[in-house]
């Protein structure tokens, strides 16, 4: 037991030195920032909990939580159902399999800053394809200057980047069951909504969890293609939490609290992914 | 009702086919024709961005950059997660399952937080600016990715095979190389294909870690974006180059893709 213990590590320990060098120096470094002062010259204070206390009673990061956690929503409400639905009309067999996967996974490795350029150009309500023909249809477009069309635009672009994530991971998972299963329920007679709730469903759920999780944290940490599309406008209408950190920590250069947000911004995420596992995963411990 | 099923993925396809149909519209348009009007493909076909990008260094140069990390991360990533992934799909050792979860949590830190750090944390050790520190901080989420999908392959590999060539005289290092890996070779091909993937599209970290030297293609994109006026033509061609590595990447591994996450354990 004892040998097995430390080949065991010694395998590990690749992997642990490599994390650890990048995950455990830099958190430290978020931790040190958030409890002390600085005014520059490298002088540094201790402050205590002051940035955190800031940073909670601070409307800006109310407003900024807000907007996050009204886009997260929205996110899952759209993407999961939709990828679902694509993922049980896809065709099982045939050329059509490759076709679909190959153009799906497509939006998927482009670089996300290329992603915003993508439905930046696309969108521009004179001469892009999107927001010509919406202005065209008689919806008076322009997201760089109405909240609403800003939003639209940002919701549009990650369910465009994203839903073939939750497509590829329920196919998979589709493709899985064996033919006996649908032998059986044709036998029975049991209807299509019938086959979905007890044989597909059920098997799909070890990769909605996944689904779910993964986009719960990706959307959760969006920064990038927003930033290129809308850059936080109009006003801040579409600033979510990681523009608005970059914004402090980067542009004002206000370490402490932005050091505090950080840690405050990870414990969320952290503590929603695990009440999203806990609460999916309950059925299967009772 | 069936009868119309394959409407939805058609539809669907075709949603996500048009943005990338404007971009590549755009790119063989000249700057006039762009900002003139509205037009549904070029009208003066030109080639004249993609040569611009092809012949200045500063541009190709770019893709050579994101390229070399890209490799080197998921080298790198594939290379440190093989032995942990065995470890954590045949041993039960002390910490095992917190430190699963440790890994994972990683992928939960949001980049934004880890920036300035990073930044600081390179600078210090004289990385800064250099392929390898982005190869490096890009493993802050693609080991535990990979961890989590070789695991995932290799513990449907019955003990057995372990068993039988330890019996018949093999060292855990040759068993390892010879059997082990041939074996599982379809999920280190997945494993590869998600570090790529990842480290491909992320720009923060490689953007807050290079200036000059190891300047990845999406930073060259963004600098362009604001000095050199608005010129959409460019960019555009830029950005249609970018997905070139995506697509042959998943034209071979098509058959895999789906099924990298499903096999992981949660």
């Amino acid at each position: 037991m004892k040998s097995e213990n430390l080949r065991a590590w010694l395998l590990v320990l690749p992997v642990v030195i490599l994390v650890a060098f990048n995950a455990v120096i830099p958190l430290m470094a978020v931790v040190n920032y958030s409890v002390q002062e600085t005014f520059g010259n490298n002088e540094f204070f201790f402050e205590g909990v002051k940035w955190f206390r800031e940073v909670m009673t601070s409307q800006r990061f109310r407003d900024a939580l807000s907007r996050q956690v009204i886009f997260t929503s929205m996110i899952l409400l759209i993407e999961v159902p939709l990828g679902v639905i694509i993922a049980l009309a896809m065709p099982h067999r045939g050329w059509g399999v490759s076709v679909c996967l190959v153009l799906m996974a497509m939006p998927l490795l482009i670089p996300w800053n290329v992603v915003g350029a993508i439905w930046n150009i696309f969108a521009l309500p004179d001469i892009g394809l999107l927001g010509h023909s919406l202005n065209k249809l008689g919806w008076d477009y322009n997201y760089t200057r109405q909240p609403i069309a800003a939003w639209f635009t940002l919701v549009a672009m990650d369910v465009w980047h994203w839903t073939s994530l939750v497509v590829l991971l329920c196919y998979a998972a589709l493709t899985a069951i064996p033919d006996a299963y649908y032998q059986a329920a044709r036998i029975d007679g049991a209807s299509r909504w019938a086959v979905f709730r007890r044989i597909q469903l059920p098997k799909m759920k070890r990769v909605l969890i996944i689904a779910v999780l993964l986009r719960f944290m990706d959307s959760f940490m969006i920064y990038t293609e927003a930033v290129v599309l809308t850059g936080g406008g109009p006003g801040n209408a579409t600033t979510l939490l990681s523009i608005d950190l970059v914004k402090i920590a980067l542009g004002q250069f206000d370490l402490g609290p932005a050091a505090a947000m950080s840690l405050i911004y990870f414990l969320i995420i952290l503590l929603l992914s695990w009440i999203f596992y806990a609460v999916m995963t309950r059925d299967e411990q009772e | 009702m069936t009868r119309f099923k394959w409407l939805v993925p058609t539809f669907y396809i075709v949603f996500l086919m048009l943005p990338i149909y404007w971009l590549l519209c755009m790119s063989f348009k000249t700057t006039n024709e762009i900002l003139g009007s509205f037009t549904l493909w070029p009208e003066r076909f030109t080639f004249d961005n993609y040569r611009r990008i092809l012949t200045d260094p500063t541009w190709y140069g770019g893709y050579i950059n994101s390229l070399i990390y890209v490799v080197l991360n998921t080298i790198i990533s594939v290379l440190a997660a093989l032995p942990a992934a065995y470890a954590f799909s045949r041993y039960r050792f002390a910490g095992d399952k917190h430190l699963f979860f440790w890994l994972l949590t990683n992928r939960m830190a949001p980049s934004a937080v880890f920036a300035l750090p990073f930044f600081q944390l390179y600078s210090a050790i004289g990385l800064f600016d250099t392929h390898i520190a982005v190869a490096i901080a890009h493993c802050l989420f693609n080991v535990p990715l990979a961890v989590w999908i070789l695991e995932g392959f290799m513990s449907g590999v019955p003990r057995e095979l372990d068993e039988t060539a330890f019996i018949d005289g093999y060292s855990f290092g040759r068993f390892f190389v010879r059997i082990f890996v041939p074996t599982i070779a379809a999920g280190i091909g997945v494993a590869a294909f998600f570090c790529f993937m990842f480290s491909w599209v992320e720009l923060l970290l490689a953007k807050t870690l290079t200036s000059v030297d190891a300047k990845p293609i999406a930073a060259t994109m963004t600098r362009t974006a604001s000095t050199s006026g608005y010129e959409l033509g460019l960019l555009a061609a830029a950005g249609s180059l970018t997905m070139i590595p995506g697509a042959v990447v998943i034209y071979f591994v098509r058959n895999y893709i789906a099924k990298g996450f499903a096999l992981g354990r949660v």
